[in-house]
């Protein structure tokens, strides 16, 4: 069922059961997020994406990626006060990762270069982390692997793998590094081993006929297990095809 | 903890993901704490991936990952507790069974944890020791309750 809402004054069409952050990105309104992607389903642990909904004469701040829109609200994506608010959260969201090329350029949009606030957390819990827990999705609902997880809860949560050891159901294959809006989880090949260094997972990579190595083990697995490839596909590299 | 208990455990409540939260709670029940290999087998057996599983064990502060004491000393910290000295009370103990809040004596004897508040504030200040409630606690009274304790465990051996 088609319905009608405004965002900003200008009135939209959407389509039942979609997130309202989709809805106003798909018509040119700029609304920011760290912790979203389309991959995955919508979490609402960033909170840039608030904006203000009015709904029946009320009107009320919430977060639009999980957000899922109805006929007849009226929505409003840039204020003053939404932009206080989200200068509020990345002021926070600076704290915790000062280094971030991404979170410094979106903090400096909102007129924010420096944090009040001390990262939580000490020493290598330090680590430019702000929880959005993007990585650990991916993880489970794009490769299945399963790999992360949160640990604890309220200012000692962590994201990491069970018991803090090498994750032994994780493939290597980096979507955490690749999805992490701070790029905190660090990736690299060396020396014929793929080594994703927050969760200090490293895979040898297997090699080709010939030789070349692109990939470990058991990504490789996981790939002709998704594709229902033949057990000799990877034999060859895709150049050498 | 052998498995075979967790099994039966299992069996109990339901192989089933609805069922983790109860069936962890059986676990510590039985062995006081949440052994890694148990929750391992939790994991194989409801065919749910170690990390929920363990971000789980970890979320709720009543489980815990490692032995604890025979004995459990809480100490109240809550507000009334605190102005009557609470923290004083955590310090004796550290001294007395020499462990950190928190930490668990060598011999799996006595653990030491604070707790926030327990809504029996007229008691202040209140140490828990296994679930019995000690009011108005005094320094002293505490080490000679511990003492008490480490010779009751003495004298059985």
């Amino acid at each position: 069922m088609t319905l009608n809402l405004t965002i900003n004054g200008v009135r939209v069409e959407a389509e039942e059961g979609e997130s309202l952050l989709d809805v106003a990105r798909r018509n040119g309104f700029e609304i920011p997020s760290l912790c979203h992607h389309e991959a995955v389903a919508a979490y609402g642990a960033c909170r840039l994406c608030l904006v203000e909904v009015t709904k029946g004469g009320r009107k009320k701040l919430t977060t639009s990626c999980n957000y899922e829109v109805l006929g007849g609200i009226e929505v409003v994506t840039e204020s003053a006060a939404i932009r206080r608010h989200r200068a509020m959260v990345l002021e926070l969201i600076l704290a915790e990762a000062p280094e971030s090329a991404t979170v410094k350029a979106l903090a400096a949009e909102y007129g924010v270069t420096r944090s009040r606030f001390a990262a939580s957390g000490a020493g290598e819990d330090r680590d430019g982390c702000i929880l959005c827990g993007l990585c650990a999705r991916v993880c489970a609902e794009v490769v299945g692997a399963n790999a992360l997880t949160f640990r604890k809860r309220g200012d000692n949560r962590q994201m990491g793998t069970p018991f803090v050891e090498e994750p032994q159901t994780c493939i290597a294959c980096g979507a955490c590094a690749w999805v992490c809006p701070t790029s905190c989880v660090g990736f690299d090949e060396q020396n014929g081993e793929r080594k994703v260094h927050r969760w200090k997972r490293s895979l040898p990579l297997a090699k080709t006929e010939k030789g070349h190595a692109f990939a470990p083990q058991f990504q490789l697995f996981h790939f002709r297990k998704l594709a229902k490839l033949e057990a000799d596909f990877y034999k060859k590299a895709p150049g050498e095809r | 903890m052998e498995l075979s208990r967790v099994d039966a455990i299992i069996e109990r409540n339901g192989s089933r993901g609805a069922s983790l939260l109860a069936i962890l709670q059986d676990v510590q029940d039985e062995a006081n704490y949440l052994p890694r290999e148990a929750l391992e087998h939790v994991s194989k057996r409801l065919e749910l991936p170690l990390a929920r599983v363990y971000a789980m064990a970890t979320f709720f502060q009543a489980f815990h990952l490692e032995p604890r004491g025979k004995y459990v000393c809480t100490v109240c910290m809550g507000t009334a507790c605190h102005v009557r000295g609470a923290a004083r009370l955590v310090e004796q103990l550290e001294r007395d069974l020499e462990v950190k809040s928190g930490g668990t004596t060598k011999d799996l004897q006595f653990t030491v944890e604070e707790v926030n508040c327990v809504g029996a504030c007229a008691l202040g200040p209140l140490v828990i020791i296994n679930g019995e409630y000690h009011g108005t606690m005094t320094a002293d009274r505490l080490t000679k309750t511990v003492e008490g304790l480490k010779k009751a465990e003495g004298g059985t051996r």
